[in-house]
């Protein structure tokens, strides 16, 4: 293993990856409740047109959030 | 035979935001619905009481569509409503039965809240809505399986298609049943806590236990302290989508996935250009809509108002009653009535725009640049919207979740140029401003018209970045957003919204608009003292000697009436405040004008045109002269210079002389301390930046 640790706000877009975990506790209940379960699969579908907030592709539909929200979650490269 | 039973039954409508419960609640009650407020909180409730037969029996259905939600442990304003009535059963909407609205093209997520409302051991029934789109996908949910692992029913319907409506309503016309299992346990979960307020509420369901655990938590209370409700919300929502994933496993659905057309609409609709052009576009359409497209029916409001105002007059004795119903009642009543189309078309737009999903992608390309003002993406609609009319748009900030921002945004949506401004700055403007081209192509009148918007533009910008330094929240701001899957806007849904937010604004605002339009009545037609008598006298003598007067007498009885305003209540207190506003560059006559103006802005070009006797409201013209003859009386100099013509307009580009604005703030924020701000704070910042320009100019 010895994978360094990222960050979903530094995927790109069309990279996906694997929710690994939060760092931030009430994000956490926020991004969990909304489907952002460790384990699935998340893929970036675009930035804002200014570079900030991001679209993801989660679990069927698309969630956006700001790439400060995005850095609370660790992600892990997909198998 | 046993008598029919009349059974009442209350029906609470749950689901996510973008589920369709709207549109499933417009579809089970029509025009049965009624707008009202939670207590306490200016979170819409809309409520409707139908009957309903089967074969078994009737029953007087009440139903209740609570606001969307993702979870029981409310994160929003509107999110605790719906919690707190699902919860408490004391709590007068709490339901007999609960619909619970699922998106059948996005069932995971859908079956999260499921979950928590089937633990709670209220008696459900799971609506699986927007079937006819999920067989348009090749979407199929066996939900005879989902139905025996859930233990509650499950109806399939579009509320689109206003299918499976009739099952649904079947279900609930029979005896509500409690869900069978829990959905899942909750043992491993505060455990001890639990049991500590178990022991003082007896009746409580387990899980209502934990989730007034979290509520207690969040309100500080320092017997849990030992509770981390976060890490404890967290376990239970993994534990919750374990279950899913076991319950989709047995019906065999697989991943669901965003529709092509929806990615293909985003690709241009948030595109780094085209999504803003297009953006710009659809919010100048808006504009010009609200604008242009609304002044016919403002003019057809106003004119059948003053038709009936002359029949009123010609048909009725004159007196004090004619006059309090002609130029006090009816005169505030027009003044409420003329809103309306402003306000429809508005909220047709927002309609649309939120029904079709576009909404949520304005949020979303915006919100950097609103961020750093202390504002929300969800900002953006309601400020531009406030270039029209600030009521509607302050009307429209419901959509702003943040209570910080939502009030940031209400407090700077006056300083937008409304339209009631433009009739102001049209007089002035001519008033003091040359008509001539600055380097040959630009008409300087209108530069500085568009620069007084722009000026109200950057005031609105400045303030929201200052409350946003100034002000703290405990609620955190975040854009953890849904972007909807496109389509298109149900056409009962838009109207509903309108029926709902003209209703909302003439019953509440308009109470609040006839009763000061009254007071105004008083002070600009009473007067202490016999002079104000006497003239009225002559006013009437001359009226009654010249049923059909020339134009020589119609003078003499402007003239006289000019007079009367001035020993008016309304005149004394112009004469009053002078002192005040003569550091502006103002005397009396324009006092009187900033008085009268609180009705609403526009009535300073009437009350001008009473003031200096001259011309008709429609044409601008005949004031504008009168009003540049004008010699102040100590100094000979002009009344209208350059300098005090400026003042004027940053006052009235500033000032909140508003009372509709307030009265609508007063009722989105429910208190009178946000409005008193707004108005104080503006009228100060008003009367500074007018004085710093005079003084200047001058």
């Amino acid at each position: 293993m010895g994978e360094m640790k990222r960050h979903l706000n530094e995927l790109r877009v069309g990279e996906s990856a694997v929710i690994d975990s939060f760092t931030d506790p009430d994000l956490q209940v926020k991004l969990l409740e909304m489907g952002c379960t460790p384990g699935e699969t998340i893929q970036v579908e675009k930035f804002s047109p200014l570079g900030d907030p991001v679209a993801y592709n989660i679990s069927g539909y698309i969630l956006s959030m700001r790439l400060a929200e995005a850095a609370t979650v660790t992600i892990r490269s997909q198998r | 035979m046993a008598k029919d039973k009349v059974i009442s039954r209350k029906i609470a409508l749950v689901g996510n935001p973008n589920s369709g419960k709207s549109t499933l609640f417009n579809a089970l009650t029509g025009l049965h619905q009624k707008t009202g407020n939670f207590p306490g909180v200016t979170v819409d409730k809309k409520t409707a009481r139908v009957a309903l037969h089967n074969a078994m029996g009737s029953v007087i259905a009440d139903y209740i569509d609570l606001p969307g939600t993702y979870s029981l442990h409310a994160k929003s304003l509107d999110e605790e409503v719906a919690t707190n009535v699902l919860i408490d059963e004391s709590n007068e909407a709490h339901p007999d039965v609960v619909i619970i609205v699922a998106d059948a093209t996005n069932l995971k997520r859908s079956l999260f809240l499921a979950g928590q409302i089937i633990d709670l051991g209220i008696p459900s029934i799971l609506a699986l809505n927007m079937m006819d789109e999920a067989d348009a996908q090749g979407i199929h949910i066996n939900h005879a399986v989902l139905q025996s692992r859930l233990g509650i029913p499950v109806v399939p319907v579009s509320a689109r298609a206003k299918t499976g409506l009739q099952q649904l309503q079947e279900l609930l016309v029979q005896e509500p049943v409690a869900p069978q299992l829990p959905f899942i346990s909750i043992a491993n979960l505060a455990p001890e806590e639990r049991k500590q307020l178990q022991a003082d509420h007896t009746e409580w369901s387990e899980y209502k236990c934990l989730v007034k655990l979290h509520q207690e938590v969040k309100k500080g209370s320092t017997r849990f302290q030992s509770v981390n409700s976060s890490a404890v919300q967290a376990e239970e929502t993994l534990l919750r989508y374990g279950t899913i994933a076991t319950i989709l496993d047995a019906i065999q659905l697989k991943q669901q996935a965003v529709p092509a057309r929806t990615r293909q609409l985003d690709r241009l609709l948030t595109h780094k250009v085209g999504g803003f052009i297009i953006f710009f576009i659809l919010l100048f359409l808006v504009f010009q809509t609200i604008f242009f497209l609304a002044e016919y029916p403002m003019m057809w409001i106003e004119d059948s108002f003053a038709w009936m105002r002359d029949q009123l007059i010609s048909n009725l004795p004159s007196g004090f009653f004619t006059d309090l119903l002609t130029n006090g009642i009816l005169a505030g009543l027009s003044g409420v009535v003329v809103f309306i189309p402003q306000i429809a078309l508005l909220f047709f737009f927002i309609a649309m725009l939120e029904d079709s999903g576009y909404m949520a992608r304005v949020s979303f390309i915006m919100d950097k640049v609103m961020r750093k003002f202390g504002l929300h993406g969800r900002s953006v609609i309601p400020l531009i919207s406030g270039m029209a009319c600030a009521v509607p748009a302050i009307m429209g900030t419901r959509t702003i979740s943040n209570w910080k921002e939502r009030i940031i945004t209400i407090m700077v949506i006056p300083f937008m140029s409304c339209s009631a401004r433009l009739p102001v700055y049209t007089l002035l403007i001519a008033l003091v401003i040359p008509d001539t081209y600055v380097g040959g192509v630009f008409n300087l009148q209108a530069l500085v018209m568009m620069g007084l918007y722009v000026f109200g533009f950057v005031m609105a910008i400045g303030a929201a970045f200052i409350m946003s330094k100034l002000m703290k929240s405990t609620e955190k701001s975040w854009f953890i957003l849904e972007l909807p899957v496109y389509r298109i806007p149900q056409w009962s849904n838009v109207f509903y919204t309108i029926y709902d937010k003209v209703k909302v604004f003439l019953t509440d605002a308009g109470k609040v608009i006839i009763a000061v339009s009254i007071v105004l009545w008083i002070l600009a037609g009473f007067g202490p003292g016999e002079e104000f008598k006497h003239v009225g006298a002559e006013i009437t003598l001359l009226q009654d000697q010249h049923p059909e007067p020339n134009d020589s007498v119609a003078y003499e009885i402007k003239i006289r009436q000019a007079k009367q305003l001035e020993l008016s209540y309304a005149g004394r207190i112009g004469k009053t405040i002078e002192p005040i506003i003569a550091p502006l560059g103002y005397d009396w006559k324009i006092g009187i004008s900033l008085l009268t103006s609180l009705a609403a802005r526009e009535v300073f070009v009437g009350t001008m045109a009473t003031i200096y006797g001259a011309g008709d409201e429609e044409n601008t013209d005949p004031i504008r002269e009168v009003m540049q003859r004008e010699k102040h009386p100590d100094t000979g100099l002009p009344v209208y210079s350059f300098a005090t013509g400026i003042s004027l307009m940053i006052f009235y580009a500033i000032a909140l002389q508003c009372i509709s604005t307030i009265a609508v703030v007063r009722r989105e924020t429910k208190s009178w301390m946000w409005p008193s701000i707004q108005f104080i704070g503006m009228g100060l910042l008003a009367w500074i930046c007018s004085f710093a320009v005079f003084q200047l100019l001058s």
